[in-house]
């Protein structure tokens, strides 16, 4: 199975040679190398795909990395279920927005650029998801941050994209130097990083504590919590979410392919990677799934206030990625990848879906202004019709593939034996509500009504996007259809082909029925899965009422409680609150005290101050030399004297 | 027979006094005459170690010494003339012009 | 008696010095000078140094001494009766020249000489005279350094003379 190394390395080259040679291959060339390369992964991770499937599995190193006395670490790779799909979902998914953005960004002058570096990206992403040790897990951390930087900020002479980008690796920065204390702790504990020997000892440790400032913490917990930060910053859960909506000063395919697809995820696949060491903490587990329902729960009331199309789909996601952690906190790691799985689809089509009508506004001064969208359907069906499947996806509307993957997450967070299970599953229920209501705002206000841009589009027509673009978007659709099926459960006669295919890995999650359903656990899962289904159709039965019958429903919160909507609009305030509780105090410090203090003062200081000293000293030395040669005669009898006294005195 | 130190006493406090007054005097010509006092306080000390080591060098050397000084005052005041015929100048002090 | 003279000597040679070292009037102090000289001859007459007396006289009373009033003269030096005499600093001068004799007459004054080292023993001297026992030592041991001096003088006479001259333009010399 060595051609796995070709999957992550085919588009590292493809990156590199576009960005080296980028310059002098003309604008309709660049694109030609980075898709095939990707294409290229794509076709390799689809035939690792089917070799794990018949039971192959691969563990090797490629290249000896570190070699320091006790502590060595290769570049290596780790073939099996969770990674193995991992690869395929990535490499698909980048293929399809490769294509794409052929179409989107094709009047842009940094062209070459963006596929250089989504094809980084590309490689970063699969990296991280292959190997077969925490550091390697790191390098591919670290390198998708970066590559998310660039692309965040790929407009960079645009004030607020610069800055987006600088708080998106900044916070993630927060959340890693948790992760990187829990590796270091991994290494302490275990004295190696490779993934196998440390999920085989895993259970060694499962009682040992750690003395922290005086107090013992059971030692699996620490290392959980840690590693957890890094997720919480990589996969934007609270209070770590802030830089997500930011991000959406990025390219629309970025969005699609980072923000909702591959880069997020990955703090869901390392817990899910780290499953073991999290089971063996009841803490770790509710941190997670604290975690996680908060989000999902704030992300959700968020979105529906918002105008900017991107920014609701942004929160839409938070509140996704919410749903996978919930997942993990209660035990149900391969629901989770599920969800993962399917929410990909279904998210990057959205996000392209929104990136195809932002390109027929584009005149517009804010193209993603849903206040100036409307009627859009009859311009741009092949768009609409695939928008539409993903929202009812993401609702969870039977038949697709959100309702699968959804419903089992919420069956097994109430049937978890967690005490929290059942928390979860009320809040995710409600949230799934409020999700078909904001993503169904976001249709009926975009694709039905009257047009409402014209003044704003001087006259132009919305037209559909180029083939280039709606062809990703048709095979997405499908995609947001079909990946449920692999997931089918029991209960409804399918065999959660999914669920098994991890079952290796990930393992199973524990189930403790209430008493009164203990013989009838089909039923209660059937009840269950009526509930949310009904919640999503309420869902969208308000936002048809609210925006199609009743438009005058719209002013009902901003008026009759303004604090409340305010609250909401603002994002709960909580980029306000980083404001003033973290940021000023730090410009303070550097500014302050560092700079003013420190820098100018004692280094400054110093580094003036002696040539200053080596001056003065050298003009007052001067004043000795008078031109006048009675005081040369004068010093040098002197000196004579002193020497003559010296030598009497000793 | 007188002690050779006494000579040498003699001779160091001359020097002193030609030390002194080239040090202080402000007058060129005045400094240049004091140099000749401090070359012949030299002189003093070399014929009275001459005449107790009873060593003729001491006396050649003696006579270098004063055709030296006779050279050095012929030049020396030279010099001064030349200064004067462009400064019109004859104090030490007002020059100057090598000030650092 | 010896001591006496030698005692005479001394102090006249320290008083006339002093005298040369403070005057104002620039030809009083060349004038105290040649009195210095004198005695000073005469003090090398008591140190049987009869030749060296008579070059002292010869070249330093007659000639340089004279050579310092042609100057004077010359540079028209009036007496300085308004202006300073001496430095600022002249307080300063004086403790160094104190200092420096004080240290160097306790250095000096338990000087005994060594053992005879030279052949320029009183007897030869009464027999032959100064003058021509240090001729026959100056003419062939020394004759390096008396034809080096005879340069000396030489390039004194002729820098004197380069020195003073006045630079005429090209031009006007015709």
């Amino acid at each position: 199975m060595k051609y796995v190394v070709w999957i992550p390395f085919l588009p590292l080259i493809a990156s590199v040679i576009t960005l080296l040679f980028g310059r002098w291959m003309n604008q309709k060339r660049a694109h030609w190398l980075p898709c095939i390369a990707v294409f290229g992964s794509f076709l390799l991770s689809m035939k690792a795909l089917f070799a794990v499937i018949h039971g192959a599995r691969a563990n090797f190193d490629l290249y000896s990395w570190v070699v320091a006395d006790t502590f060595k670490v290769s570049v290596g790779f780790q073939i099996d279920p969770l990674s193995v799909m991992m690869l395929a979902m990535v490499s698909c998914l980048s293929f399809l927005i490769h294509v794409y953005s052929i179409g989107y960004m094709e009047d842009d002058p940094g062209y070459y650029r963006f596929f250089a570096y989504i094809s980084l990206f590309t490689f970063s992403m699969l990296m991280l998801v292959s190997g077969n040790n925490f550091l390697q897990l790191f390098f591919g951390w670290e390198a998708v941050g970066l590559c998310s930087y660039l692309l965040i900020g790929f407009w960079y002479q645009k004030k607020s994209a610069s800055d987006a980008a600088k708080k998106a690796f900044i916070v993630n920065r927060f959340g890693d130097f948790g992760f990187a204390l829990g590796v270091f702790l991994v290494f302490l504990t275990f004295g190696t990083i490779y993934y196998q020997p440390v999920f085989e000892r895993v259970h060694e440790i499962a009682h040992a504590t750690i003395n922290l400032f005086g107090h013992d913490i059971l030692l699996p917990t620490m290392i959980a919590v840690l590693l957890f930060c890094g997720a919480m910053g990589k996969s934007a859960q609270f209070p770590l979410h802030v830089w997500l909506p930011d991000a959406m000063e990025g390219p629309t395919p970025v969005s699609a392919l980072i923000h909702a697809a591959t880069m997020v995820t990955a703090g869901v696949f390392m817990v899910c990677r780290c499953h073991e060491i999290f089971e063996l903490s009841n803490v770790a587990m509710a941190v997670v799934a604290a975690a996680g329902t908060f989000t999902c729960f704030m992300a959700a009331t968020i979105a529906p206030t918002q105008f900017d199309i991107k920014r609701v789909i942004a929160y839409s996601t938070l509140s996704q990625l919410g749903y996978m952690f919930m997942a993990c906190g209660v035990g149900a790691f391969a629901a989770g990848m599920f969800h993962l799985f399917t929410h990909a689809y279904f998210k990057a089509l959205l996000f392209l879906g929104a990136g195809s009508v932002m390109h027929a506004m584009h005149h517009a001064p804010d193209p993603t202004d849903m206040r100036y969208m409307g009627g859009l359907k009859k311009y741009m069906p092949a768009t609409f019709w695939t928008f539409l499947i993903a929202s009812l996806s993401i609702s969870g509307i039977p038949g697709l593939a959100g309702f699968f993957s959804k419903d089992e997450i919420l069956w097994s967070a109430f049937a978890s034996v967690y005490p929290w299970g059942k928390v979860v599953w009320f809040i995710g229920t409600f949230v799934a509500f409020l999700t078909a209501f904001y993503s169904f705002r976001v249709v009926f206000m975009t694709f039905y009504g009257e047009f409402r841009g014209r003044e704003v589009l001087h006259g132009h027509e919305p037209h559909e996007s180029p083939k280039v673009m709606t062809i990703p978007l048709m095979l997405l659709a499908i995609g947001a259809v079909c990946t449920g099926w692999l997931g089918i459960p029991h209960v409804l006669g399918g065999e959660n082909h999914f669920g098994h295919f991890m079952e290796p890995v990930l393992g199973h999650p524990h189930f403790h029925i209430p008493h009164a359903w203990e013989h009838n656990e089909a039923a209660l899962e059937f009840l269950l899965m009526t509930v949310s289904t009904l919640m999503g159709v309420a869902g969208i039965a308000l936002a048809y009422v609210v925006y199609i019958k009743k438009p005058e429903l719209q002013r009902l919160l901003p008026e009759k409680v303004p604090c409340l909507y305010r609250y909401l609009y603002r994002k709960w305030y909580w980029d306000e609150i980083y404001h003033y509780t973290i940021i000023l105090p730090v410009l303070f410090t550097a500014r302050g005290i560092v700079q003013g203090v420190l820098d100018a003062v004692c280094i400054e200081g110093t580094v003036n101050g002696i040539p200053d000293l080596v001056r003065r000293g050298g003009e007052g030395i001067r004043r000795l030399q008078s031109g006048v040669v009675n005081t040369y005669a004068l010093i040098m009898a002197t000196g004579a004297a002193v020497v003559l006294l010296l030598i009497y005195l000793f | 027979m007188i002690p050779i130190s006494w000579y040498l006493i003699l001779s160091l406090v001359l020097f002193a006094i030609g030390a002194f007054g080239f040090i202080a005097r402000r007058n060129v010509i005045i400094m240049l005459m004091c140099i000749e006092i401090m070359l012949n306080a030299v002189n003093i000390s070399l014929v009275a170690l001459g005449r107790g080591l009873q060593d003729t060098a001491a006396h050649i050397l003696v006579f270098f010494v004063i055709a030296v000084a006779a050279g050095e005052a012929a030049i020396g005041l030279a010099l001064v003339v030349l200064l004067f015929k462009k400064t019109r100048e004859v104090h030490m002090d007002e020059f100057r012009a090598l000030k650092g | 008696m010896e001591t006496l003279v030698f005692l005479y000597l001394a102090l006249v040679l320290i008083v006339t010095s002093l005298l040369v070292v403070t005057n104002r009037n620039a030809v009083h102090a060349v004038l105290w000078m040649l009195v210095m000289f004198f005695h000073q001859a005469v003090l090398f007459l008591t140190l049987e140094a009869e030749f060296l007396a008579l070059v002292q006289i010869i070249v330093y009373a007659g000639a340089v001494l004279v050579l310092f009033l042609f100057v004077i003269y010359i540079i028209n030096l009036r007496t300085e009766l308004k202006i300073r005499n001496f430095h600022i600093y002249w307080p300063m001068a004086a403790l160094v020249s104190v200092v420096l004799v004080v240290l160097a007459v306790k250095a000096v004054k338990e000087f005994c000489p060594g053992p005879v080292v030279g052949d320029m023993t009183p007897k030869l001297i009464a027999q032959l005279g100064q003058a021509k026992v240090l001729g026959k030592a100056l003419f062939t041991q020394h004759i390096l350094s008396f034809e080096a001096a005879g340069v000396l003088l030489l390039v004194a006479v002729l820098g004197a003379v380069v020195l003073t001259r006045r630079i005429r333009f090209r031009g006007e010399e015709g």
